[in-house]
């Protein structure tokens, strides 16, 4: 590589002007040694560059962030829903027992009302009969 | 979008974040931390990764957004970094480093300039981004992308003349 060359890309680099490709060059130019005594510190500033981007993150990344408490939430939460939900289903079965227990003591409470208000009415009429029978022995 | 779908597409760059996290932070540790923390924001904001067409474009700029906030809370908090402040891991790197001090020398000056002149030579010259993508990256004109970057790039070359010159390395 010329030094003239050189020597102007790096007055380009300077306005910060160069493109990639010529900062390569001048990368490729200052790591390789033989750097005209003028232009060291260009040396030691391409050399910086170059090890900076060899360093790597050496901590793994981890994405899931979710702890075992927080998985157990979710799981106790559904857990949670389905128990509620049996136990409205439930409930609401017991309540409909209630509904048609309640219902079976009137009907029987009015039917027994009946029996024991029919049951006055036949032994009127079976005083009745009496009477009757007592008056055809007279009669007879 | 599946985990390994996920993966696939941003683990690529996750040292471009790593190492833009602690040319702001300064910290391995705390570099290593904000970027566990930005994985984290991507992974849940994944169905959004999808819109982006340049997903390393926006994690970059997530990640510059992110050590900035981590930057001025340290300032509210009367919290300033300083070299004392934690113990620096050995890596690779600071060994390769020390092996030569003028280049080090370049860490160092870096360290020293603005917020936004290191984070532009970080993208530029470490990262070697395009400049539409900085511009894309850090919200900013191009003109003011170039400026911020010459002003940079003469500072470090500048001071290391000046070191040279007075024979301190």
């Amino acid at each position: 590589m010329e030094l003239s060359r050189i020597e102007k890309l790096v007055e380009k680099y300077l306005k910060a002007e160069t493109t990639l490709q010529e900062e390569n060059t001048l990368k490729n130019y200052f790591i390789g040694g033989n750097v005209a005594p003028h232009l060291q510190e260009y040396e030691y500033m391409f050399s910086y560059f170059t090890i900076a981007k060899e360093e790597v993150l050496e901590k793994p990344i981890v994405i899931k962030k979710k702890t075992t408490f927080q998985r157990n939430i979710f799981r106790l939460s559904i857990a949670a829903s389905f128990a509620l939900l049996f136990s409205v289903f439930l409930g609401y079965n017991q309540y409909q027992r209630y509904q048609a227990e309640k219902k079976f003591a009137e009907v029987s409470k009015g039917l027994e009302l009946l029996s024991t208000t029919l049951k006055k009415g036949e032994n009127a009429v079976a005083g009745l009969y009496t009477y009757e029978k007592a008056v055809n022995k007279i009669l007879d | 979008m599946t985990e390994s779908e996920f993966l696939k597409s941003v683990i690529p760059f996750k040292d471009k974040v790593f190492r833009l996290a602690k040319r702001l932070l300064v910290s391995t540790e705390e570099a290593e931390d904000a970027t566990q923390e930005l994985y984290f924001k991507l992974w849940r904001n994944k169905s959004k990764i999808a819109d982006y067409k340049n997903v390393e474009a926006f994690a970059m700029t997530m990640t510059k957004n992110y050590c900035y906030d981590r930057l001025k809370s340290k300032q509210a908090s009367n919290l300033t970094l300083v070299h004392s402040n934690y113990k620096e891991k050995d890596t690779s790197l600071e060994k390769k480093v020390e092996q030569r001090d003028s280049v080090s020398k370049v860490h160092e000056l870096i360290e020293q300039l603005p917020e936004q002149q290191k984070l532009i030579i970080q993208m530029r010259d470490i990262e070697q981004y395009e400049f539409d993508e900085i511009c894309e990256m850090t919200g900013m004109k191009p003109t003011a992308v170039r400026v911020a970057l010459s002003r940079a790039r003469k500072t470090i070359r500048e001071q290391l003349l000046k070191t040279h010159q007075y024979g301190v390395i």
